[in-house]
């Protein structure tokens, strides 16, 4: 056979996914900082993100791709697990009550569901303007600008943009309900899964998180691979995380008959 | 952190005054420079509401956005409700109820399965009102425009450990929140019909709506 590829795709998850079953895994990509994609992606598959420098962000939101009006609902995801974090073994969940995605592998315990999105002028005020005049690709570009670039590629507009799952991030909250970033957290080597319960949409953008207190521009790297896992099992983890996941769970399958 | 606060306005003087009935609907403008009271009438009551811009329902209440520009998840005296477009749409101008809940959202038929029970699927809701309003007012709203919404009157605080707890005792018979608004809006309600959640005693009950022009 060839030794050559006829394509110049690149195998980056052999160094930060090399646990994941190579014969199934579809593809991988490094994100810089500050950098946006999107794909559509079938119920079965999962994308492992890893972290793969510290101040890593990465700011996910998800659409179903028959119908990008059935999308993630954060209301609906938080209450139904008691939660204001995520971590292995939570959904989420769409505001038609079916899991979209679920997270099957996290090595950091808590992801923000707050949904921060930096937009420009806030990114402005942090860290200073770098047009693309003046600095080409290392040009400063927002979460929200990012998002909407990506979501406009299906369709979307600013209308659709939803509170994205911040993953890497932590935030906390004190008791007069005041937000605290937590800034001293490193990122670098840290992992986590979501598999696709239904057939979706997700635009990513590694901008920096809108909380982060830190001085600098300097968003992490963030690499993503993309696997076939297959659908939840019957004994799966996250099926048996809580009764409300076991019925989100229950809700995307049943839609998958169809 | 106090942020109880009285308002100087008299019901007497006000131009409009409107009974939501517990469990219903509602789709009212709101005219820039007014001033509208929600009162929680007979106490621990969910009133479920999503603003729009009136001349753009693109324009929506943007529940991240504004806890971002708040540093936190609670409304009271002197929060700006912002826009998805990062602009004010209504300022809490009164409140004797002390903090409103960003988080919890709207009930709904598909989340009550999930929540609850597979077969609470059928029992009414606040995703449903919302719908009916906007279908009946025709005015360019649709189940796109439904965004994470306000829960006045309602506490869902969140722990250090990252939980969240649906708890209540903030509001009571007679408080109220009161708000001035910044544009002209849409204010879509729903005065929750959940019959699931402890919050209210299992006893959705009316709240009033209480406008008056700019002085």
């Amino acid at each position: 056979m060839n030794d050559q590829p006829i394509v110049d795709a690149f195998p980056h998850w052999q160094r930060f996914a090399a646990d994941l079953p190579a014969d199934r895994v579809v593809w991988s990509e490094v994100l810089p900082g500050g950098a946006h994609w999107s794909w559509r992606l079938s119920r079965g598959t999962a994308l492992r993100f890893a972290a793969l420098d510290d101040r890593a962000n990465c700011s996910v939101v998800l659409y179903a791709a028959h119908d990008p009006l059935e999308r993630y609902n954060l209301p609906d995801s938080l209450k139904a697990q008691h939660t204001a974090h995520y971590t292995r073994g939570h959904t989420l969940m769409s505001d038609m009550g079916r899991a979209l995605a679920s997270f099957t592998h996290d090595t950091l315990g808590w992801h923000d569901p707050f949904g921060g999105l930096l937009d420009s002028a806030r990114m402005a005020q942090k860290y200073g303007e770098h047009r693309y005049e003046v600095h080409r690709n290392a040009m400063y570009r927002s979460g929200r600008d990012g998002l909407l670039v990506e979501i406009g590629k299906h369709g979307l507009t600013a209308r659709d943009l939803i509170a994205p799952v911040n993953l890497f991030s932590r935030v906390t909250v004190d008791a007069n309900g005041r937000f605290v970033f937590d800034d001293q957290r490193k990122t670098a080597g840290a992992s986590v899964e979501l598999r696709c319960d239904m057939d979706v949409i997700v635009a990513v953008s590694t901008a920096p998180h809108p909380l982060d207190p830190r001085p600098g521009y300097q968003p992490g790297k963030v690499g993503i691979a993309a696997w076939k896992s297959g659908a939840a099992p019957a004994d799966d983890y996250c099926r048996g995380f809580r009764p409300e996941c076991a019925r989100a769970l229950h809700n995307a399958d049943v839609f998958a008959l169809a | 952190m106090n942020t109880l606060k009285e308002s100087p306005l008299d019901v007497a003087t006000a131009v409009a005054r409107h009974r939501l009935p517990a469990g219903e609907p509602w789709l009212a403008e709101v005219k820039r420079g007014q001033t509208v009271r929600i009162v929680d009438l007979e106490g621990n009551q969910a009133a479920d509401i999503l603003f729009y811009n009136r001349h753009d329902p693109a324009e929506h209440y943007d529940a991240a956005g504004t806890m971002l520009a708040e540093g936190g998840i609670y409304l009271s005296t002197g929060s700006v409700l912002r826009s998805n477009a990062g602009n004010p749409l209504l300022t809490i101008v009164a409140d004797t109820c002390g903090r409103h809940d960003t988080l919890g959202g709207a009930c709904a038929a598909e989340s009550n399965t999930v929540r609850y029970a597979l077969q609470k699927k059928f029992m009414h809701s606040c995703r449903d009102n919302y719908l009916l309003a906007m279908a009946n007012a025709d005015v360019g709203l649709t189940k796109r425009d439904l965004v994470p919404n306000v829960n006045f009157f309602m506490n869902v605080p969140v722990t250090p450990e990252g939980g969240l707890e649906f708890a209540d005792g903030v509001s009571g018979p007679g408080k109220y929140v009161e708000l001035h608004a910044e544009m002209d809006v849409w204010m879509l309600v729903s005065n929750c019909p959940q019959l699931n959640n402890p919050c209210n005693a299992y006893n959705p009950t009316p709240v009033e709506f209480v406008f008056w022009d700019p002085a």
